[in-house]
């Protein structure tokens, strides 16, 4: 929503309480009675605007999380003395990866600066088993058909499912590794892939909507997949594997940073 | 869109907008459209039906005026269901049901045109219809994205358009139809001027230039489009064209299109066919033939009666020789241009232009593409003028970069981000063109050596950026920019540049692009 008078969207600055570090600290284990804590968050745009969140706040750590959560001034203060250069990531999840997996060659695609957040490690579970169920399914009525019937040419097609489940087996634990994003003052970088690496900027003021969207196997393991979807359909950014809580808190920060920073189509 | 502007004059408007508002439709009530609306709507499916009924009763109406050729024996009955209402003397009550059908239908007709209400409101169109299903459609006026005046053949004749209020989204339009054709061009024009924001930017002159500091700078970024608050009163008058199409460069560059290529294939392949095989094959040719005849004829009887014009409110864009659409795009809804020259087209120097913009209608339809061709075919100078009314407020140095650097280079030292030598292999043609280059409001991204094209994406209307890296990329050390705009004909990616400077391009295009979106008005384009 633009203001007619061209004021400029709102600057991040001040105004934030001890909720930004309650919710960059938020891990998955984290009880459901502070959520009540983190619901301001969604109110107040600018209080999603935080920078990242000291190196010390290793993931994992439930009760250091905590510990952060109810005492989040030294973490806001570090914050501030950081320029609020960008928003960061208000989602430092436990159970991640530490490093984003790149290709060996020079020419690749660089990381660049900034903190990169990655996707959680269950995604790679909740692939495998489905992947695996498919291959298993399609190699079982394969063989339970040729023992029937006596069809062989039934290997023909069963064929080609069971080498591209088989390849998908193989590459999804390097290929979820390589999936990245990271919240920038005026836009989300999002990269992924390895052989063809691709890496997309949107602009917060471009999104139209937040999809989250969870099958059964995913909720089983607690992970959902969010997906940004701008007035362009090549756009393309779907973050496939964050936890649940990641996926709420995403989707919250960048649907109130996004509502200071609206512009038209 | 809530325009605290917007809802803070709702209340108080200024007398001066009541001369602003010049057809009966645009006052702010609820208005009917033309009576013959009906007819035009649900006539013609009137029409298939006693077509119909004529086609089957065709024997029996042959049969009585000429009642030699009936080769029936006499006194048999044909299985005819009109013989059994004429042999069991029911003729009477056929009619009389007949006409009730009739009437009911003209009734109904009757209710849906009473039931189907337009109204134009400060901010938005709304058009109620349905009698027993009622739909209530709006559309605000700050979304929309182009109002399109569609004469088709039939309702030309009887002196009826219909217009269609443009909106972003799939099947988002605001139809009315019909309108007769003085009204719809004058309910157009009061669309696009309530649209403009217009009325605002003169209600705010007359509140004493409260927050004049902002709305300076904001009229310094609409790039001087204050200044059309002025020329209000030639609007409505018939813009002037800026390109002349003759007739005999329109149909040359149909016969010189790429399916002229593919025809030649066809023929050649089917004779070659033809001589090894049986000589029967050659028949196959004919059929081919109407289909490419249809095909030309119908793509030039839409380029005739061309014409393009800048207006007040933003392009107009007219064609057609039977079914006349004019369309209007308003400022900052030109999403990406496209400059191209097919192969055939270079002794000529002609290219044409397309861009990509909502068109509010669902994807499947056909009639999209035609109006993406806002410059079908045109000399330089041609291209060069409709650039001008599409970019307004290019600089002397833009200019530059985008005409002789862009379209016709490349030029030594250039600015563009080029293909490095390590990958020429990959570009063994174009390797001189292919590029890109960021000017401060656009993104310009260069292709093409036998298919030299331009493209020009607004970074006011970018919506993301991307970079990829395949394989082969990688090796060579580039990679390929992507501009993410709103789906349509313009190509908007650009392969094989240099990593290093494509990488600093997409930080820059990212960086850029915000900006130019948060300075961006042309939602009201002339407040």
């Amino acid at each position: 929503m633009t203001t007619p008078q061209g004021t400029p969207p709102q600057d991040p600055s001040g105004s934030e309480g001890p909720e930004t570090g309650a919710l960059a600290e938020t891990g998955a284990e984290r009880s459901g009675a502070l959520r009540a804590d983190r619901h301001p968050v969604a109110a107040h745009p600018a209080a999603a605007l935080a920078a990242p969140a000291p190196d010390g706040a290793a993931p994992g750590d439930a009760a250091r999380a905590d510990a952060a959560a109810t005492d989040a001034a030294p973490t806001d203060a570090s914050a501030q003395a950081d320029g609020g250069r960008a928003i960061d990531a208000n989602v430092r999840v436990d159970g991640t990866y530490d490093r984003i997996l790149e290709p060996r060659s020079p020419r690749r695609l660089p990381l660049g600066e900034g903190t990169w957040h990655q996707l959680a490690r269950a995604y790679v579970r909740v692939q495998l088993i489905s992947q695996g169920a498919v291959f298993a399914l399609v190699l079982v009525a394969a063989v339970a058909v040729q023992a029937l019937t006596g069809f062989a040419w039934l290997w023909i097609p069963a064929g080609v499912i069971l080498l591209v489940t088989a390849i998908g087996l193989v590459i999804t634990p390097r290929q979820a590794r390589s999936f990245g994003y990271q919240l920038r003052r005026d836009d989300l970088v999002f990269r992924r892939g390895i052989l063809w690496q691709r890496v997309v900027a949107v602009p917060y003021g471009r999104m139209q909507l937040v999809d989250i969207t969870h099958g059964p196997l995913d909720r089983g393991f607690g992970i959902a997949q969010l997906k940004l979807v701008t007035a362009a359909a090549s756009t393309g950014v779907t973050i496939p594997g964050l936890t649940q809580e990641a996926a709420e808190n995403l989707r919250d920060t960048l649907v109130a940073v996004a509502e200071t920073r609206r512009t038209g189509l | 869109m809530t325009d605290p502007d917007t809802a803070g004059s709702v209340p108080a408007p200024s007398p001066r907008q009541r001369t602003v508002v010049r057809s009966p439709y645009s006052d702010g009530e609820w208005h009917r459209l033309h009576p013959l609306t009906p007819l035009l709507r649900g006539g013609l499916t009137l029409l298939v039906i006693i077509g119909v009924i004529v086609a089957n009763l065709r024997e029996r109406l042959v049969e009585w005026v000429f009642p030699v050729f009936t080769d029936l024996p006499p006194g048999a009955i044909p299985p005819d269901p009109v013989d059994f209402l004429l042999a069991n003397n029911l003729i009477l009550i056929a009619a009389a049901a007949a006409l009730v059908v009739l009437i009911v239908l003209l009734v109904l007709f009757r209710l849906s045109w009473r039931f189907h209400t337009l109204r134009i409101g400060e901010d938005d169109v709304e058009v109620r219809s349905g009698v027993l299903f009622r739909t209530h459609r709006r559309a605000p006026l700050d979304r929309v994205q182009g109002v399109n005046l569609t004469r088709p053949m039939l309702a030309r004749l009887l002196g009826l358009a219909k217009l269609e209020v443009v909106g972003a989204g799939l099947d988002a339009n605001v139809k009315l139809e019909y309108l007769s054709g003085k009204d719809a061009e004058a309910v157009r024009g009061d669309i696009l001027r309530l649209a403009s924001g217009r009325r605002l930017a003169e209600a705010r002159a007359d509140s004493g230039g409260r927050s004049s500091l902002a709305r300076q700078a904001a009229a310094a970024v609409g790039s001087g489009l204050q200044g059309f608050v002025e020329g209000e009163d030639l609007s409505d008058a018939e813009p002037e064209s800026i390109v002349r199409l003759p007739f005999g460069r329109l149909v040359a560059s149909r016969v010189l299109s790429g399916s002229t290529l593919v025809l030649i294939a066809f023929v050649v392949g089917i004779g070659v066919a033809a001589s090894v095989s049986t000589l029967w094959l050659l028949f196959t040719v004919v059929p081919m033939f109407l289909a490419f005849g249809a095909y030309y004829v119908r793509s030039i009887a839409r380029g005739l009666r061309y014409s393009i014009a800048p207006t007040v409110d933003g392009v107009r864009v007219t064609f057609g020789l039977f079914t006349t659409v004019s369309e209007v795009v308003p400022p900052g809804r030109v999403h990406a241009i496209e400059v191209r020259q097919p192969l055939m087209w270079r002794p000529f120097g002609w290219w044409t232009i397309s861009v990509n913009r909502l068109s509010g209608r669902s994807s499947t339809d056909t009639s999209n593409d035609q109006l993406a061709a806002v410059l079908p075919i045109g000399t330089r100078d041609d291209v060069e003028r409709v650039l001008r009314i599409l970019a307004p407020g290019l600089s002397v140095d833009e200019w530059t970069l985008l005409f002789r650097d862009g379209i016709l280079g490349p030029v030594d030292d250039d600015p563009y981000v080029t293909t490095p030598k390590r990958a020429r292999w990959l570009r063994p043609l174009s390797w001189r063109r292919n590029g890109a280059l960021l000017t401060t409001d656009a993104l310009l991204l260069r292709r093409g050596w036998v298919w030299r094209s331009l493209s020009v994406v607004p970074l006011a209307r970018l919506q993301s950026i991307g970079l990829h890296q395949g394989p082969l990329a990688r090796v060579t050390g580039t990679a390929t920019l992507v501009a993410h705009v709103i789906a349509g004909t313009v190509q908007t990616s650009v392969g094989v540049l240099d990593r290093d400077d494509a990488l600093t391009l997409f930080e820059r295009t990212a960086r850029a692009g915000v900006d130019a979106a948060a300075i961006d008005r042309t939602h009201r384009w002339a407040g």
